[in-house]
């Protein structure tokens, strides 16, 4: 080997190490088969801090499966998971990995129904999480300022005392969100935010998360184009298990390969 | 709403009963039972109208030993949505333990006179006492044990079965499992626990004959005072918040744990808690009955039981113990005046609550009907409906 290709191995193990320390979320060659079905096929992106970033792709391209596999509820086959750069997820179970701060929001609006939208904001307020801390535990000044803090980010601080169950399809959206942000996570998962979402409501949640995307970064999985052009951001597109175009919109909405997958089936 | 919350802050114990209409009249009516039933027994002359007779305060005794049994079936049942069809095992280990300490107080007054060996010991012929009966001639080691041996087995079992995520009609199922294994294993005589018989011919309790009018009034009022404290304990969990994390684990398990809770542990510490009061129902039972035997090991016992709280209400606590005295008196009414009716009685209304009084007896009361327990229901129906729909 030449002195000249050495040195450009160096350089290039030096490049990926330093896109993995600017990383928060680092999934590289992942793989995972579900009785012969290919969910993940060699899937490789990465988040760096501070960003959003949209996920799109038809159906069955993969998006919760890889949700599934960064939060710890699927292993995959083959591939690495690394949160912040050095953290290893794929050896982690879901509690874990909430811990270490990485949020995920569900398809289906999941709250806890039979609470108040400001015991559901205290369940998901970070702190201890024993048996026996929560046993003992008495509501501090902090938590109660942190909660009302985020019942005026998701825009219900009028339905504080509400139960959860009563909430409108979208409101349970945003209280979804709300959970997310006590757990002060570095980044949030979201999946298909606006499902089921009237205009103005899916109008409300872009909003919503643009701003929660400058304190943290947010990976949102979504089908609807026009919400994701009111995202603004960069955009990967899944296909088959694997990434197929990465970009702004604009330019992966007039990639042709991207065109054949919408448009050809 | 506000209110609440700053009254909890400042006196969270007092706060939680306050706000918890249906368990003060529960305590209110067990304080008073247990001066009440006791002075008419002992007090008045058996010719007065108000003259409550021996017989009739150990029934209601028993009837709060299941009333506690209720209670500890609906603390995981209704409040974190575990379904244990076996919950007659931590009962029946309780009364087994107590068993064995009365066994051993009769000392050498058995048919075969043996000062150390039970009867049942000396018929088969054993020589020794086994290592496990070491220590219940100790009334405090069998009150300890009663406790400690359902809690050592829920929380083996609820180990195992918890990691695993073993949920809904599975655990339901390997709980029915386990209660009837426990009945074949102390139907073995060699198991050293009598045997089909049981155990049974109990003569004292401290020294006090179990016979005597006194005695029985003493077990009545334990019964009423461990119900008191056990519905205290259970309220205090349910209020607190753990209790929150375990509503919250019944209504969307997975959501609890991508908040980052390990909801197996959660479940653990509530179904031990939950054996550990059954075993304590099991243990003020037996003296009151004055026989233990496998058959309070069988699978339909445990069915009947989350019908009693099935009837009074679920997840209010003092439903549970409602729905356990309406049942059981219901039986003892039925099973004396028309036995061949009862089971017909029982799955009827079983079907009946289930049709018409989704929320139980206490549902249909309307100072009950809280915004709180109709909502439980109501997720509980969107959630089967969503089961069913993802099947």
């Amino acid at each position: 080997m030449s002195e000249a290709a050495v040195q450009m191995n160096a350089s290039d193990e030096e490049q990926v190490k330093s896109a993995k320390s600017e990383t928060i979320l680092y999934v590289d060659g992942v793989s995972v088969t579900f009785d012969g079905f290919r969910a993940l096929n060699n899937l490789s992106f990465y988040v760096e801090p501070g960003e959003l970033r949209a996920i799109i792709g038809p159906n069955g391209a993969g998006k919760t499966t890889m949700m599934d596999i960064i939060t710890g509820k699927t292993r995959p086959d083959t591939g690495d998971v690394l949160f912040k750069s050095e953290i290893d997820l794929t050896k982690m179970d879901e509690a874990e990995i909430a811990n270490l701060g990485i949020g995920r929001k569900f398809q289906k609006p999941t709250v806890f129904e039979s609470h108040t939208v400001f015991d559901n904001l205290l369940l998901a307020c970070s702190g201890g999480r024993g048996v026996f801390q929560a046993l003992f535990h008495r509501l501090s000044d902090a938590e109660k300022i942190k909660i009302e803090k985020a019942l005026v980010t998701i825009m219900l601080e009028d339905k504080r005392d509400e139960m959860a169950a009563n909430l409108s399809h979208g409101q349970k959206q945003w209280l979804e969100i709300g959970m997310l942000l006590m757990q002060e996570p570095e980044l949030l998962l979201v999946d298909e935010p606006v499902a089921g979402m009237t205009d103005s409501e899916t109008e409300e949640t872009a909003k919503l998360l643009r701003s929660i995307s400058k304190e943290y970064s947010v990976v949102v999985v979504e089908h609807d184009m026009e919400f994701v052009r009111d995202l603004d951001c960069k955009v990967t597109v899944l296909h088959e298990g694997s990434v197929l175009a990465e970009g702004r919109l604009d330019h992966v909405q007039n990639d042709p390969r991207v065109i054949e997958v919408y448009l050809g089936r | 709403m506000t209110d609440y919350r700053q009254k909890y802050q400042m006196t969270p114990v007092i706060g939680w009963l306050m706000n918890d209409r249906g368990g003060m009249i529960l305590l209110g009516i067990l304080i008073a039972a247990a001066i009440l039933v006791p002075a008419s027994n002992l007090l008045l002359p058996e010719s007065s109208a108000f003259h409550v007779p021996t017989w009739m305060v150990s029934l209601l005794g028993k009837y709060l030993c299941y009333a506690l049994l209720a209670l500890s079936v609906d603390l995981i049942w209704g409040f974190c949505g575990i379904l244990s069809l076996g919950h007659g095992a931590f009962f029946a280990l309780g009364g087994y333990a107590m068993g064995m300490y009365l066994m051993r107080q009769i000392g050498d007054r058995g048919v075969y006179g043996d000062p150390i060996l039970p009867d049942f010991m000396v018929f088969l012929n054993w020589q020794e006492l086994p290592w496990y009966w070491y220590g219940f001639d100790m009334f405090w080691f069998a009150i300890v044990m009663a406790m400690f041996v359902p809690g050592l087995l829920a929380f083996v079992f609820g180990f195992l079965a918890f990691r695993s995520r073993v949920t809904g009609v599975y655990l339901s199922i390997i709980t029915q499992a386990m209660t009837y294994a426990l009945l074949l294993a102390f139907f073995r005589n060699d198991m050293g626990f009598g045997g089909n018989n049981g155990l049974t011919d109990f003569k004292d309790l401290l020294g006090y004959s179990l016979q005597s009018d006194g005695t029985r009034a003493g077990l009545f009022v334990a019964s009423c005072v461990f119900l008191g404290i056990c519905y205290t304990v259970a309220r205090g969990i349910t209020q607190s918040r753990l209790g929150k994390v375990l509503i919250a684990i019944r209504d969307a398990e997975s959501r609890v744990r991508f908040t980052g809770y390990r909801v197996e542990y959660y479940k653990l510490f509530v179904f031990t808690v939950s054996a550990v009061m059954a075993g304590i129902a099991g243990a003020l039972y037996v003296p009151q009955v004055g026989i233990i035997n496998p058959g309070e090991f069988a699978p339909a016992l445990s069915i009947e039981i989350v019908i009693w709280v099935a009837v009074g209400g679920r997840g209010t606590l003092y439903g549970a113990v409602l729905g356990a005295f309406i049942v059981n008196y219901a039986k003892t009414f039925f099973t004396g005046a028309m036995p061949d009716f009862w089971l017909f009685f029982l799955g009827g209304l079983f079907i009946a609550v289930t049709l018409f009084l989704p929320k139980g007896v206490i549902g249909a009361i309307p100072a009950f009907g809280s915004a709180d327990r109709q909502s439980i229901i109501t997720t509980w129906r969107k959630r089967r409906a969503n089961q069913g729909g993802k099947a």
